[in-house]
């Protein structure tokens, strides 16, 4: 049980940070292998926020969240509008732009932090756990876990508000929105900046409870890209499923099988599903 | 029978045994070491990147598990050394079968899946392999293989084992990126070339013309993962030792095509130029700004990459006059439904 | 002599939109078929059964006696049948050369047979002097042509035309026909989809007449044009009294 529920949150987690990775891919069928690094950065954001203020990385939520948002248009208008523009083998140029953009961020986090391991470790949650009956869950977890339903619960309603129609259309035909008066430019750098918001909720929901190094996106975005493409790229539903479901699946098999392995078993998963559905679970695309 | 088409071809044989002269001869009159082991890897890298690009650049899968197929190399060539005695010589092309028959395996399933899906299943394909290579106690888990060397034997091409002079490996890497070349050479001029070309352009015209897609795909796979699996043999032979984070990390399956894409995929000459450029400006960069792990290097490289693939995004050959064509998107595994 | 295409009831909906609906005519071995029908009578839909892109829901196509409906393009292609696309499918990224070389390759699997094939089927279409010019740069008439050279490569029995001819002037029209008159002199059987009647009508033997999916009439071209019935489903009930 105890397993089962840290799964759960786990999972919340994995699917607030894959919702950011849906939007962006959705919008531009651009699969951003920086998204690791954007997480990476907001982790770094509320530790820094942290040892600066002095405050809790729960107060720090809005303003890293901001500042995600910010870096995310500006990562859309610097380089993605022109890596849109290519004539020559575009799908390729995104990957490796956004590779680069990865290698990039973390070099600059290396040089700017080192490569030890950081941790924030006063938080208003930190080592605090509730018992629930007999099952121990940890604060940090638990909030991390609920903030992630929330934000990914806003992330909903937003799907539903004009602007979330208008990235929707957009996905579904780029030429023709422009006829219909949608600045394309516009509704992409909102997406790449809604996108990198979410994947800086669950940065800084992360840094409350997990160490902090230039590599730690590393981890997390391969688990991202499994659960957009588990999902089905485009869905955000699709991303909160998946999550829960590879946040379930990674705690069980480390539990019933081996630790160092629990990876293993999420993409067993996930390629099994492939094999049946190649567009994922509520893929549209 | 004389069209452009066999001309052209005859020339880049030319020139491609012109290079190949030139670069026997480029490490003689160099003797140091650092200059050398750079020349290696970098021939070695060219050789993995143009068999990569075989099933990337011209059959336009942009595969990114080959670090499994040249870490399968590898490991099958040394285990065979280790466990049964087996020389490497020999053992390289068992490697490069194991290598071809996992390419094989990997795309059976995945070539249905389109584009983006298509990339990311062969990460988690990698990402998988180099897991269960950890945890594997029989491969040696993660602590790795020492490659012994021989003492009854010495220096020898059959043991493909050098201990003094290194040279030798020189030889090696460059015949093996020569191979690679040539038959990247032969693809382009047989049926399989021109059916991949017209695959990725117009996936339905093609099969209007009685392409089968499916096992195209499955050929290019084979060639491009045996390739890459002999290439990952030489490279243990080399370094003398192999474990999951030297030869089947994710980041390798992201290094080995790096030199074709920014080079330019699908051209004959991409990957020699791209693994030229970038092989030893990140050697460079890493021993001269990064060695204290402060991540210049890397912010280098990535800055690097960025520019390149936005403001030359058909591959830096073509600043050399190559040919280049204008390839499709991503978007090649997936058939386009019939208009009604 | 047995037909060398049967198309028998073929029927096919998209979507609860039926596009063709119990279609059946036979193709006689040498002949060139014409295929009319206002827009969104089934043509493209019915080419595409016949060429293996869609299934038939029911019905069958028969090439030569065996059974074709339900094989995919590629196997199609190899039993014997080509086309053309509506727009045009051409390789863009190769030359003109390479691209009737993927066509030659449907049946020759060396390079230099392939190459020689190629090169004769381009002076048979009169493209020998753009051989080497990338598809891309073609006028729109020479894409067609290209189409054409890229599909008789293949050494087709049938080959199947959608709207090749739609669009060109009066010269490029007049030597697109000519180019369909030399291949059935090969031996290649042609059906072709067109609008442009004043073409169409003196080049064809027979005329299928499609109309909301269905078979209208067929007949010889003299006879078809002044059926009423298919006057009006082109013009409208007001042109039908004549």
């Amino acid at each position: 049980m105890q397993v089962i529920v840290g799964g759960l949150l786990m999972g919340l987690i994995y699917a607030l940070v894959a919702a950011g990775l849906s939007l962006i891919f959705g919008l531009m069928d651009v699969v951003n292998f920086a998204h690791g690094e954007l997480l990476m950065l907001a982790m770094y954001a509320a530790y820094i926020g942290w040892l600066v203020t002095g405050l809790d990385p729960l107060l720090l939520l809005i303003p890293v969240a901001l500042a995600l948002f910010a870096l995310g248009v500006a990562i859309y208008h610097l380089l993605m509008a022109r890596a849109l523009s290519v004539r020559f083998n575009r799908g390729m140029v995104q990957i490796f732009v956004t590779f680069g953009l990865a290698i990039l961020l973390r070099g600059a986090a290396q040089f700017t932090f080192g490569s030890d391991f950081k941790s924030v470790s006063t938080s208003l949650l930190a080592g605090r756990t509730i018992d629930l009956a007999g099952v121990f869950i940890p604060m940090p977890q638990l909030a991390a876990g609920i903030v992630s339903l929330l934000a990914f619960g806003l992330l909903l309603l937003i799907s539903r508000t004009e602007f979330g129609r208008a990235l929707e259309a957009t996905r579904e035909d780029r030429e023709a929105v422009a006829l219909i008066g949608i600045d394309r430019d516009r509704i992409f750098a909102l997406g790449w900046g809604l996108g990198a918001a979410a994947v800086g909720i669950a940065g800084v929901m992360l840094a409350t409870f997990y160490y902090v190094s230039p590599s730690v996106g590393a981890n997390f975005a391969l688990i991202a890209y499994v659960t957009v493409a588990l999902g089905g790229f485009g869905s955000l539903f699709g991303a909160l499923v998946a999550g829960l479901l590879i946040g379930q699946v990674e705690a069980l098999t480390a539990f019933l099988i081996e630790p160092s392995l629990k990876q293993v078993g999420m993409f067993a998963i996930y390629l099994a599903v492939l094999m049946f559905r190649p567009r994922g679970l509520f893929g549209t695309l | 029978m004389e069209t452009s088409i066999t001309r052209r071809r005859r020339h880049e044989l030319i020139i491609g045994a012109a290079l190949l002269l030139a670069l026997a001869l480029l490490p003689l009159p160099i003797s140091d070491v650092y200059t050398r082991n750079l020349i290696i890897i970098t021939v070695l890298f060219a050789g993995l990147a143009q068999a990569w690009n075989i099933l990337g650049g011209y059959c336009g899968q942009i595969s990114l598990s080959h670090a499994l197929y040249f870490g399968v190399g590898a490991y099958v060539s040394t285990l065979l050394l280790t466990r049964l005695g087996i020389p490497p010589t020999i053992g390289m092309f068992a490697g490069g079968a194991l290598g071809g028959l996992m390419a094989l395996l990997v795309g059976w399933p995945c070539f249905r899946l389109s584009g983006h899906y298509y990339a990311i299943a062969t990460v988690v394909v990698g990402e998988i392999g180099y897991l269960l290579a950890l945890n594997w106690d029989w491969i040696g888990g993660a602590t790795g293989i020492n490659i012994p060397y021989v003492r009854s034997v010495g220096d020898s091409w059959l043991w493909l084992q050098f201990r003094i002079n290194k040279l030798p490996y020189h030889y090696a890497a460059l015949a093996f990126a020569a191979v690679a070349w040539l038959v990247a050479w032969l693809i382009e001029g047989s049926r399989w070339g021109f059916v991949w070309r017209a695959v990725k352009d117009d996936p339905v015209a093609a099969r209007s013309l009685a392409v089968r897609i499916f096992p195209s795909k499955m050929a290019a796979a084979a060639i491009s993962g045996a390739l890459t699996g002999i290439g990952g043999a030489i490279y243990a032979q080399y370094v003398g030792y192999i474990d999951p984070d030297s030869v089947l990390y994710g980041q390798l399956s992201i290094l080995i095509p790096l030199p074709a894409v920014l080079g330019g995929v699908g051209t004959l000459w991409g990957p020699l130029v791209g693994a030229a450029v970038l092989i030893p400006l990140s050697e460079l960069t890493r021993s001269y700004l990064g060695g204290s792990g402060s991540g210049v290097d890397l912010m280098i490289y990535g800055g690097l990459i960025i520019l390149v693939a936005l403001a030359r995004p058909q591959g830096l050959a073509s600043l050399i006059g190559v040919r280049v064509r204008a390839p499709r998107g991503l978007d090649s595994g997936a058939d386009d439904a019939a208009a009604a | 002599m047995p037909p060398l295409l049967e198309v028998d009831r073929v029927s096919k909906s998209f979507g609860g939109v039926a596009a063709n609906v119990d279609i059946s005519f036979d193709v006689r071995a040498g002949e060139i078929l014409g295929l009319i029908g206002p827009n969104g009578a089934g043509k493209t839909s019915l080419f595409n059964s016949i060429s293996g892109e869609v299934t038939p829901d029911s019905g069958e196509v028969r090439l030569a006696g065996q059974r074709i409906s339900g094989l995919p393009p590629e196997q199609c292609s190899l039993l014997g049948i080509a086309r053309t696309f509506q727009v045009v499918r051409s390789f863009d990224s190769m030359t003109v050369l390479e691209n009737v070389m993927v066509g030659a390759y449907a049946r020759l699997s060396r390079t230099r047979p392939a190459m020689a094939r190629a090169l004769e089927t381009l002076a048979f279409t009169g493209l020998s002097a753009r051989a080497d010019s990338p598809a891309h740069s073609l006028t729109p008439a020479e894409k067609r042509r290209l189409e054409v050279a890229r599909a008789l490569a293949t050494e087709p029995r049938l080959l199947l035309l959608d709207e090749m001819l739609t669009g060109l002037t009066p010269v490029e029209a007049a030597s697109g026909v000519q180019l369909i008159r030399d291949v059935r002199a090969r031996g290649i059987t042609v059906m072709m989809v067109e609008h442009v009647m004043e073409v169409l009508l003196p080049l064809v033997d027979r005329v299928v007449v499609l109309d909301l999916g269905r078979v209208l009439t067929i007949g010889a071209p003299t006879e078809v044009v002044r059926n009423p019935d298919v006057i009006r489903a082109y013009l409208g009930d007001r042109y039908a009294a004549a």
